[in-house]
């Protein structure tokens, strides 16, 4: 049965808010800094109604489907005790919601977009697409890769503040040999990734963990997997730059 | 083009599906509580991606774009064509610094974060305060980001220099608060930020002379997201110090 209620529009809000600030801000320049009109109005209002009702479906989505069930199958893992299950499921949970990021698959297609037109791959369709899944699958991989870390990071106790000066240190040393053209979209996916599917359900996972684990603050230490998840994709973007243009 | 995008939506979100079906069904074994409302937030999420991705390229990769290219416009600025120097960019910086600013501060995620920061400090940490700071690192970001763009220096040297800032922070910060100040950089950037702010770089990049989009064009979602790594750090200091002042003054309240 299908019965609207109140917690139906409550997406549609969120979406409002996410978007006025910067629709705010570009009318304000639009209009009184650069005193123009807005070009192509329609098809603006057209596209950014598009945006909300989007992501206000897609929101709407995850909280009813997607969240509960990684939620109760991430505390699952955390009560069947079995530390390999639970880390590949680590893996492929950080690999699967970053795959699937709606603003990672927008800049991903974008930057096969400059890279052809800057002739540093072929302008062909078949190429454009194939620079844009290796940009994304790289990125979920070592999103995966971050994840699992962090897991054994919560489970071993490290110290957060060491792996990330590590992989600080990674990142510089990587930007070194890594091909100039690569390294803005690099460094811009570790700040993609983190968006609007992988940190509710990252959280989840890490927060459950260290419920379970005697000891722990589940606070603190559920913090921190995000942090890893932005750090891995820089190194391993390089990577995939040295790999295909040496 | 609706087909299109459909197509490619249902391939991106299938990992996921079939990840949570197989480990489900082979691995955890227990029954699913409410699967049909499961299936319908599937359904849900998928509509959803196809009307955003299309939303994106009909309005916010143009508005970025038109954006950078206006507020680079020769004409608007009042100089010749080619004697376009970094100070003549001011209202690229506060275009750059107000969408860091209001989007940042607008982000769900960040409020329900300052929440559970206010708690593990004991009220020391305010949820508010967080997300002014957070907030702030994030306009600060963008702007260096677009004086970055301007004037075409190295995006790694910046990177790097953030990097070193907070790394000697994290040495002097408290210890609680080092795995939140980490993840604000990473939760503020939204999805709707991240394509405005690339199509805003992108913009920036081809519409002054002697920019590279492929080299200069990406770099301002780093930015956003290191800075207010570092305006975290220097809040808790600050709300330390101000604790510790007051319990000089004889404890009052």
């Amino acid at each position: 049965m299908f019965r609207p209620r109140m917690d139906m529009f409550r997406p549609l809000a969120e979406a409002l808010r996410d978007l006025l600030p910067i629709l705010g801000v570009i009318l304000f320049f639009q209009l009184f800094v650069l005193g123009q009109p807005i070009p192509n109005g329609m098809r603006m209002l057209y596209g950014t109604l598009l945006v909300l009702v989007g992501l206000a479906l897609f929101v709407r989505g995850l909280e009813i489907g997607l969240f509960p069930l990684g939620e109760s199958m991430a505390q699952g893992f955390v009560r069947k005790g079995s530390a390999p299950w639970l880390l590949l499921f680590s893996f492929l949970l950080g690999f699967a919601t970053t795959v699937a990021e709606p603003s990672l698959i927008a800049i991903a297609k974008k930057a096969a977009q400059v890279a052809a037109d800057e002739g540093v791959i072929a302008a062909t369709n078949e190429d454009m697409t194939a620079y844009a899944l290796g940009l994304r699958l790289t990125v979920a991989l070592s999103v995966g890769v971050a994840i699992l870390l962090g897991v054994l990071r919560i489970l071993f106790n490290w110290p957060l503040h060491w792996c990330i000066i590590a992989g600080y240190m990674l990142v510089v040393i990587m930007t070194w040999f890594a091909p100039r053209s690569i390294i803005g979209i690099a460094y811009d996916s570790g700040g993609v990734t983190t968006s609007t599917i992988t940190v509710p359900m990252v959280t989840a996972l890490g927060v459950g963990l260290a419920s379970s684990i005697r000891g722990r603050n589940p606070v603190l230490d559920g913090f921190g997997l995000i942090a890893f998840a932005s750090l891995l994709p820089m190194i391993f973007v390089m990577l995939y730059g040295l790999w295909i243009m040496p | 083009m609706f087909l299109q995008t459909l197509l490619e939506t249902l391939r991106d979100v299938a990992p996921i599906l079939l990840l949570l079906a197989f480990f489900k069904l082979f691995v955890l074994r227990g029954s699913v509580v409410n699967p049909m409302r499961i299936l319908r937030g599937f359904a849900y999420v998928i509509v959803g991606m196809v009307l955003f991705l299309l939303g994106l390229e009909e309005a916010i990769f143009p508005l970025g774009e038109l954006m950078a290219k206006q507020l680079t416009d020769p004409q608007f600025l009042g100089i010749g064509d080619h004697e376009a120097e970094w100070h003549h960019f001011g209202w690229v910086y506060a275009f750059g610094f107000l969408i860091g600013l209001a989007t940042t501060l607008a982000e769900p995620a960040l409020i329900a974060v300052g929440l559970k920061a206010e708690r593990i400090s004991g009220g020391a940490i305010s949820a508010w305060g967080l997300r002014v700071a957070v907030s702030i690192g994030v306009a600060i970001g963008v702007t260096i980001g677009c004086y970055r763009i301007v004037t075409g220096t190295d995006l790694w040297l910046y990177i790097i220099a953030a990097y070193v800032i907070v790394i000697v922070q994290t040495f002097w910060a408290p210890r609680k608060i080092i795995p939140l100040a980490y993840d604000s950089g990473g939760v503020t950037t939204s999805t709707v930020t991240v394509p405005l702010l690339a199509a805003l770089g992108l913009g920036l990049a081809t519409s002054i002379p002697g920019r590279s989009p492929l080299v200069d064009g990406f770099g301002l979602i780093a930015f956003a997201s290191v800075f207010p790594v570092m305006t975290v750090i220097a809040y808790a200091w600050c709300s330390e110090w101000l604790e510790r002042r007051r319990e000089l003054d004889g404890g009052e309240p």
